[in-house]
């Protein structure tokens, strides 16, 4: 078998563990003046603040957290098993389902493995499209977590904002891909369609209002101090905790760590081309990471306004065999999701479709922490955090 | 009720049940998967607001529900529940199935995990396909079991008469 050389994938930043430096304080705050025995809680596993799915089994002590157990697995679909009987193309309908706010940026890693193990680059005129559908989708996740955040905190008045600023840029990816939420969009070498007629000047006048809207998210939300009492040091993920459970994406941004893949990842994509920046925030409380999506989405919308201006001409498709067999080899292409870091380890045996895929998906980590994060806190709380932690079910049980 | 169920009701009587039936759905949400958005999406935004329509999507428990949305794919772990909250609710009960995965297991027709098809526990009165379907196609479904329940003998649900399910589209 021949291994694929890679660009090595981007480096953490050197963190070193002390376990003894992070026993949680809770475990002593959990008193045992009144002892009232333990109430256990089952959340889910339908629940409308666990976006879905999970269960989480909750001891209580009075109000207290002693200790929360998630279950999944209640959406295992059994994607890496499928993969095995699909071919290629076939698998990027799958794959789309996986983290169902984004789908479009689900089907960007796993196509840059296949093209990668092919030996095909797609031209720039496609990769613009690509990197502006994922930003797109990014802002269509966002922008309803920006919203909910707030539904799950007793404020039901931003989840219509957030579905009302969702619609514009669902219409943008439909006049584009036909599809609302899962394009199928991608081809190995390509794109398939070029922009409709109009669509840019559409576009720039959506961004404006997701610009504007960011805005208003920032009076109606974050300047609220009913919300800033419920999230203000509430769930802090200490980065070196964040990073050793594998903690990606905006959640370890918001606890200081500056890492994300679009920039310190291997080159893909057009994100080298563009002027933007990468949002930290020092706290790592369930404020900071609503804080830190909000400048993302920003930062994403003001990216897709400057790829529209540097939008280049050409085709949309390299030359690609009708039937598509990837040549024998393995390869890894981990890429910045919404939710946070996601990969293919893709194991191609020189047929139609993939030996063996493995899925690397960011909220499997994330709600890993979930357990250590939840102790000590709240019952309130508990949805708070979930809320601002920012999974799919899909995209943790796969 | 017993006018009701014995079928003697007179028409006008039947009329205004059904007719405020109808028009009170209380729907129970369960939300699986990416259908569930598009639910979202037609309960709560803006655009689509199925709220005008009667619906109302939050009873607290399942006790207190008329109607309960399937959307998204039924895992073998998940049907228990959903077979036992459904039975949870009191008669008349209908059920929508939104989306190919509840409909008939979807893309994951050959995956290991997956139950093909939400009517494979529970009967189901509207199909809406599609993957996931629009909220339109969903409002769709909830207005057409509206025309049913309008049309259907209050009695004949606890007479055990069953129905040919609608299939939207």
């Amino acid at each position: 078998m021949t291994t694929t050389d890679l660009p090595s994938p981007g480096d953490l930043p050197e963190i070193a563990v002390d376990p003894a430096a992070f026993r949680h304080l809770a475990d002593a705050q959990v008193a045992v003046e009144l002892d009232t025995g333990d109430m256990v809680l089952n959340i889910g596993p339908q629940h409308p603040a666990t976006h879905g799915t999970l269960r989480l089994v909750v001891r209580l002590d009075g109000e207290r957290v002693v200790s929360a157990d998630p279950v999944i697995g209640y959406m295992h679909r059994g994607y890496e098993k499928l993969t095995e009987f699909r071919t290629y193309p076939q698998i990027t309908t799958l794959i789309n389902r996986i983290d169902w706010l984004s789908s479009f940026a689900n089907e960007v890693p796993f196509i840059a493995a296949a093209e990668h193990l092919m030996g095909i680059e797609a031209p720039p005129r496609a990769q613009y499209l690509r990197t502006i559908l994922t930003e797109l989708s990014r802002i269509a996740t966002f922008v309803l977590f920006l919203g909910e955040m707030g539904l799950q905190v007793g404020a039901i008045t931003p989840a219509f904002y957030g579905f009302r600023d969702r619609e514009y840029v669902l219409n943008l990816i439909e006049a584009v891909t036909g599809g609302r939420f899962h394009p199928n969009f991608n081809r190995i070498g390509g794109i398939k369609d070029d922009l409709p007629w109009g669509w840019i000047s559409e576009c720039k006048s959506v961004m404006q209002k997701v610009l504007a809207s960011c805005d208003e998210f920032d009076d109606l939300v974050v300047g609220n101090p009913i919300f800033q009492k419920r999230t203000r040091s509430i769930g802090i993920i200490p980065q070196e905790l964040g990073a050793a459970y594998g903690v990606s994406g905006s959640n370890l941004r918001a606890s200081g760590v500056d890492w994300d893949l679009r920039r310190d990842g291997p080159d893909y994509l057009v994100y080298n081309d563009l002027d933007w920046k990468v949002w930290t925030h020092p706290d790592g409380d369930s404020f900071s990471r609503y804080w830190v999506r909000l400048q993302e989405t920003r930062e994403s919308a003001r990216m897709v306004l400057q790829m529209l201006e540097q939008l280049p001409s050409g085709p949309l498709m390299a030359k690609v065999p009708r039937i598509i067999k990837v040549p024998e080899g393995e390869v890894f292409v981990n890429t910045e999701n919404p939710l946070g870091e996601m990969g293919y380890y893709v194991i191609s045996k020189g047929a139609t479709g993939p030996f063996r895929t493995k899925i690397r998906s960011a909220s499997f980590s994330n709600v890993s922490l979930l357990p250590w994060l939840l102790r000590g806190v709240y019952v309130p709380d508990i949805v708070t955090i979930l809320a601002s932690l920012y999974f799919i079910l899909g995209d943790i049980d796969r | 009720m017993g006018l009701v169920s014995s079928g003697k009701a007179p028409k006008p009587l039947q009329h205004l049940l059904n007719y405020s039936r109808k028009y009170s759905l209380w729907m129970l949400q369960w939300g699986l998967a990416c259908c569930a958005i598009e639910m979202g999406a037609a309960l709560a935004g803006p655009r689509y607001d199925v709220m005008r329509l009667g619906v109302i999507p939050f009873p607290a428990s399942p006790r207190q529900a008329d109607l309960i949305v399937i959307s998204g794919t039924v895992t073998d772990k998940m049907a228990p529940a959903i077979k036992r909250l459904y039975e949870q609710m009191p008669d008349p009960k209908y059920v929508i199935s939104m989306g190919s995965c509840a409909n008939c297991g979807g893309p994951y027709w050959d995956s290991y995990s997956v139950t093909k098809g939400v009517d494979q526990i529970i009967p189901v009165d509207v199909y809406v396909p599609g993957c996931p379907p629009r909220p339109e196609a969903f409002i769709q479904g909830i207005v057409l079991l509206q025309q049913r329940i309008m049309s259907e003998d209050p009695a004949e649900r606890w007479r055990g008469v069953t129905r040919e399910p609608i299939v939207v589209g």
